[in-house]
Formats: structure tokens, C-alpha cells, sequence
């Protein structure tokens, strides 16, 4: 068996706040293989944006262990860190996150800017990954003249420039409509046929069911870790 | 990289036209304001520089004490102390380039029907050379023209210009009291002299002619002033010792007796004069930096708000990998591009305004390649000074709090 994409090892995370040291997460456990597309559902407040942030490397664990494609990243500085979400992560937020002064072209680019990449080479990319989304006609339009579902194509293509081998997205369909969130879903499933492993957020049972595999949170901790198949039949 | 930081630098100033503007307008107004006061004050400095050079170096002027106080009135009582002999002696003193005794008065010389009131100074060869001062035409008077007390003169150019407005003043004959002169010299122009006179309104004749003929001396042999010029600089102190020891001992002064002469050092004068405008002029450039310093805060200010701002911007850039380096980088550049692009503005309207205080009033301005390279480069120190705090906490940053920020 190839190396684990994901390999997390008593994970915990506590947040400092006015009433002390508040556990967020409690010690998750979780593998996940190259290719497999798994979908983190929970009530909200459990924890799992906790989680999905130390799975991309923008913040570092109270305790444990996080292995990412078997290199343990816990204890990293920030500028490791950082090389980490540039080349090996692909990060789409719920709120799109798109530069609004911008071009598309721009902005899917702009991981490129940080990884030192000569300019011809970043525009020919953003355009390649532009058009694998679909947006191959918008590379100058800024992200305020397209709609919500095509800006969170665009994130989605800005998190695929660097060629990651994992996509991490926290609740990307949360402010899109059911329409557009199959057209998302149905991307995130076509990438995912390509190799890509994808971790995501998600309220919805339909939502989730794109995914080969479900993990539930509760008050910081996995409480579930089932195949889609048989949740499907029970 | 840099060519992706300037563009996008750019672009974040044009996102707030009204506000980079601003910010830079602190920048134009410090730098302009620093570039003109240098200009302006390396402009005295080379007035007074070019009016001490033309003063003559490393003089001494004695002037004779008498009864009444007051060294160059001629009081009632007693004659001047100095003499020509005293001169005389002076000369053969080591270190001593040229001694040359003076009377001087104004009088009015008249030209057929031109009057012109100018300053007449009676001497010997020597004052030429102490103050060195050159011929345009003709030639000097020389000593024979003082032992025989011949009416020639050297006529400066102020005065040329008014008793012979359309004439070559040279072998002209004018009248002073009555008494006609003949002018054998024109003097070359220099201009005023430290106490803002005008040296060039002038009329130099013999020692003797001038006694005898122009201000009459009932004191046979006395002068009112000696001007004594050192071989050098360094010669000047010792120069100072010995012809105040020797006059003392001519003129038989006891110990504890005051002096019954004045010495009046020019260098010094020219010195102290030189150091107030070097003085001056660091003052102006202190109080033009003040406002640098101020468009500098400016810029500090505005990136601020800007880091603030901007806050999710940077968490987003941080998310896709951007290192604290290249946020650092971000910002610094861009308070950079406004301090510079300021600084530029401000060099424009400094020299502009250098200029324009040239032709509009008569004041000496120098505008140095030194100075103008010096405020650019303070001004690009300043934007990456005040630059540096706002970008060092846009980069300090924490990319989940940066992210979650509205
Ligand atoms: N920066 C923070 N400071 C303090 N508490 C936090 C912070 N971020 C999250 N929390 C708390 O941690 C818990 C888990 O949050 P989160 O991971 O965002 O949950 P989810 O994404 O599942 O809704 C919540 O109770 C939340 O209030
Ligand atoms: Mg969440």
C-alpha cells in the first residue's frame, strides 16, 4: 500500500479564550489513503473546521501528531508551513476568498507568484487551470462580475495551480445555491477521479454523498468513519 | 517576483487614489521643502564664499586710535597714532605678504557734467595685491606716483559706470575738490563686501595726492589705517604678536598701557561670517527635514490603516503560501513606492521652486547633484522605516485570524 496522503495521531487543538483553554478538538485519529474523497460532517461548532485548518497546514496543534504524506508537520515553522500549503495543499473556503482587485487570471496565479514561478509559465497555467474548471473565456473578468458558483471554480482552480495532491475544502458549497452546488460537487468528484484526494466540510447528507467515505465529528472528536455504500443501506 | 510585487504595488495604490495622493503629498512637500532649503542655503554659503573671496585673504586692518575714541573719526584733540613709518616697519616683519597704508572718505568726483559720490581711498601700491584686485584696463600707480604725489587714479567699475556711462573712463581726466585726476586704471568688478557695501564704488589714488590734495592731513606722516596682509593662514597668529609688540614698542606703550590702535582680523570676520550661513543653512535643512520626518509618519499612518484593511487579503495570501517574508516584502514596497514616487514629485517642485526663487528675486541658489541624491536617499530610508512596523505586523499575522477577519 502506497503511503497515507493523511495520518493524524491523537490531533488535539485547544483555543485560549476569556474563559481558559477551550478543547476544540480531543485527540482525532484519522487516515486517509491517496485518492479517496472523504467527507467530515458534525454538528456545528465540533470541531471540524479546527480540524480541516490543521489538515492544511494554517495552524499547528496543541498535542499530537499530523503526517502529511509521512512527513510530520506538527511542529513546523511558519514559513515551512507555508511552503507546505503552497505546493502540496489545495485550499477552497466556504467564502471563495478570490483578490477583488484582481483578474481571475490573477488570482488563480498567485500561488505561483509565491512559488517563485516566472511570469509567462503563471499565465499559461492560470489559464489551463481556468479552462479544467470551465472559466477558460474569464481570465480577465475581476471576481465581482461572475457569479457565486463560478468564483468558487475559480478558488478551486487557484487550489489545483501548484498540482497538489490534496484538496481540502471547509464547507465550499455553504453559500451556494443546490444548482450550483451539484456543479461544484460534480467537479470535486471529476477531480477526484483524476487522483486527487479531497477532504470536505459539509452539512448535507446529499453533499456528502459524493464522497467515498464519511467521518462524523462530535465535541471534538470522530465518533463515526463509514464507507458511503453502507451508509447507504442502513 | 519583483516585476509581479511592483505591479501589484501599484495597483494597491491605485485602489485608493485620493489616499496614496495624500500620504505622498506629505512625502512632495518634505522633500521639496528639503531640496529648496539646501538650495537655498548652499546658495549663501557660496554668496558669502564668493564676497570673502573677493574681500582678499589673511588681513589685518590697524586702525589708529586718537584722543577722541571713536577710531576713524577724527576726533579734536590729538592725530592718528599710526604712521606711515609704522607701516614701513610692519613690512619687514616675518610672515608679512603686503602692508599698505589707507586713507579713505567719500567724496563727490566730478566728470563734466556727471556728479557721483564714491568711496576715495588713498594708499600705496601693495593694497592691490592684499586685496586682490585686478586691472580690466590700463595700469597701476606705482611707488613713484606716491613719493611725488602724482594725480592719477583707479577707477572701479560702479563708479565708471555712472561718471562715464558711455565713455572709456581710461586716460579721462575728473576733479575731486577741484584738483583734476588723471584715470590710468579700470578696475575688474567684485561686487559687495560682507557688510553689503558695494566695493566697486571706488576711486584709488596715491597715499600722499590723497592727503594733500583730497582730505588734507594736519598730521604729516599719519595714517588712519594700515592694511596688512600674512604670507598665509597659518602665518597669521605670529604675524599678529609681532606687529602688535612692535607697535607697542614704537609708539613706547608701558606695560599695562591699553593699545592706541585697533586690529581688526578679516579672516576672522570672513570665517565667523562663513560659519553663520554654514550654520543658517543647517537650520534650514533641520526644519525642512521636520516636515519629512512628518510625511514619513504619514506614510506610517496610512499603511497601517492599510495592513488593517486589508487584513483578510493578507490571510488569503497566506492560505496559498505566502511566507511572512513575502508579506513583509508586500507592504515594504509598497510604502516604498509611495515615498519614492513622492520623493520624485518633490525633487521636481524643490528645483522647480529653486529656480523660481532664482529669477524672482536675487537671491544665490545651488542646487548640488550631493544634496538631491541625499534627500532621495533619506526619502527612501524613510519609506522603508516607517514602512517597516506596518509590514512587520501585516506579516506577523496569524492566517486563521487574518482569514476570519471581516
Ligand atoms: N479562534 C478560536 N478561539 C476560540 N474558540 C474557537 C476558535 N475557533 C473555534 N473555536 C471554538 O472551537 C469550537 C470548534 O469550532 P470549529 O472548528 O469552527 O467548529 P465547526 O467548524 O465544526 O463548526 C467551537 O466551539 C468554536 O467556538
Ligand atoms: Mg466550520
Amino acid at each position: 500500500m502506497s503511503e497515507a496522503v493523511i495520518r493524524t495521531v491523537g490531533l488535539s487543538k485547544s483555543y485560549l479564550t476569556a474563559a481558559g483553554s477551550f478543547p476544540a478538538l480531543r485527540g482525532v485519529d484519522l487516515t486517509i489513503a491517496p485518492g479517496e474523497f472523504v467527507a467530515i460532517m458534525g454538528p456545528s461548532g465540533s470541531g471540524k473546521s479546527t480540524f480541516m485548518n490543521l489538515l492544511g497546514c494554517l495552524d499547528t496543534p496543541s498535542s499530537g501528531d499530523y503526517f502529511l504524506v509521512g512527513r510530520n508537520v506538527a511542529k513546523l515553522a511558519r514559513d515551512e508551513l507555508a511552503a507546505l500549503r503552497n505546493r502540496r495543499i489545495g485550499f477552497v473556503f466556504q467564502g471563495f476568498n478570490l483578490l477583488p482587485r484582481m483578474s481571475l487570471e490573477d488570482n488563480v496565479a498567485l500561488p505561483l507568484v509565491y512559488a517563485a514561478c516566472p511570469r509567462d509559465e503563471r499565465r499559461q497555467r492560470a489559464r489551463r487551470e481556468l479552462a479544467r474548471v470551465g472559466l477558460g473565456d474569464y481570465a480577465g473578468a475581476r471576481p465581482s462580475q461572475i457569479s457565486g458558483g463560478q468564483q468558487q471554480r475559480v478558488a478551486i482552480a487557484r487550489a489545483l495551480i501548484n498540482s497538489p495532491q490534496l484538496i481540502l475544502a471547509d464547507e465550499p458549497t455553504g453559500n451556494l445555491d443546490s444548482h450550483t452546488s451539484t456543479e461544484i460537487m460534480t467537479l470535486f468528484a471529476d477531480l477526484n477521479r483524476q487522483g486527487i484526494s479531497i477532504v470536505l466540510v459539509t452539512h448535507e447528507a446529499d453533499i456528502a454523498a459524493y464522497a467515498g467515505r464519511q467521518v462524523r465529528f462530535r465535541d471534538g472528536r470522530l465518533v463515526s468513519d463509514q464507507p458511503t455504500q453502507t451508509l447507504a443501506a442502513c | 517576483m519583483l516585476k509581479a510585487m511592483l505591479g501589484e504595488a501599484w495597483q494597491a495604490m491605485g485602489a485608493n487614489r485620493l489616499r496614496s495622493g495624500l500620504t505622498m503629498l506629505g512625502m512632495v512637500i518634505g522633500v521639496g521643502s528639503v531640496v529648496l532649503m539646501l538650495a537655498i542655503g548652499q546658495g549663501a554659503q557660496y554668496a558669502v564664499a564668493q564676497t570673502i573671496s573677493t574681500m582678499g585673504s589673511n588681513l589685518y586692518i590697524l586702525i589708529s586710535g586718537s584722543t577722541s575714541t571713536g577710531g576713524l573719526r577724527s576726533g579734536g584733540g590729538g592725530g592718528p597714532t599710526l604712521t606711515v613709518a609704522d607701516a614701513d616697519a610692519i613690512a619687514e616683519l616675518d610672515g608679512v605678504a603686503n602692508v599698505a597704508p589707507v586713507q579713505q572718505g567719500t567724496q563727490q568726483l566730478v566728470y563734466g557734467p556727471n556728479n557721483w559720490s564714491a568711496t576715495v581711498v588713498g594708499t600705496t601700491p601693495p593694497y592691490l595685491e592684499a586685496r586682490a584686485w585686478t586691472l580690466v584696463a590700463g595700469y597701476p600707480f606705482g611707488d613713484s606716483d606716491v613719493r611725488a604725489a602724482t594725480r592719477v587714479a583707479l577707477i572701479g567699475q560702479t563708479a565708471a559706470d555712472n561718471l562715464f556711462p558711455n565713455e572709456d573712463p581710461l586716460g579721462k581726466t575728473i576733479r575731486i575738490r577741484q584738483s583734476p585726476f588723471v584715470i590710468v586704471g579700470v578696475l575688474g568688478k567684485k561686487g559687495q563686501n560682507l557688510d553689503g557695501r558695494d566695493q566697486d564704488d571706488t576711486l584709488i589714488i596715491p597715499l600722499t595726492t590723497a592727503q594733500r590734495k583730497v582730505f588734507g592731513n594736519p598730521f604729516p606722516g599719519s595714517v588712519r589705517m594700515i592694511m596688512v596682509q600674512a604670507t598665509s593662514a597659518e602665518a597669521m597668529p605670529a604675524v599678529e604678536k609681532s606687529m602688535i609688540a612692535l607697535l607697542r614698542q614704537r609708539h613706547r606703550l608701558r606695560d599695562g598701557q591699553d593699545n592706541d590702535f585697533y586690529l581688526r582680523n578679516l579672516a576672522a570676520a570672513a570665517d565667523s561670517a562663513a560659519e553663520t550661513t554654514r550654520v543658517m543653512s543647517l537650520l534650514l535643512g533641520a526644519i525642512a527635514s521636520v516636515s519629512l520626518l512628518v510625511g514619513g509618519i504619514g506614510i506610517m499612518n496610512i499603511m497601517l490603516v492599510s495592513v488593517t484593511e486589508r487584513t483578510r487579503e493578507i490571510g488569503i495570501r497566506m492560505a496559498i503560501g505566502a511566507r511572512q517574508r513575502d508579506i513583509l516584502a508586500q507592504f515594504l514596497f509598497e510604502a516604498l513606492m509611495i515615498s519614492v514616487a513622492g520623493c520624485l514629485i518633490g525633487l521636481l517642485l524643490g528645483i522647480g521652486g529653486a529656480l523660481l526663487t532664482n529669477t524672482l528675486t536675487d537671491m544665490v541658489i545651488v542646487i548640488s547633484g550631493a544634496a538631491v541624491l541625499v534627500a532621495f536617499a533619506v526619502a527612501a530610508g524613510i519609506g522603508v522605516f516607517f514602512g517597516y512596523y506596518p509590514a512587520h505586523r501585516a506579516a506577523a499575522l496569524d492566517p486563521i485570524e487574518a482569514l476570519r477577519h471581516q
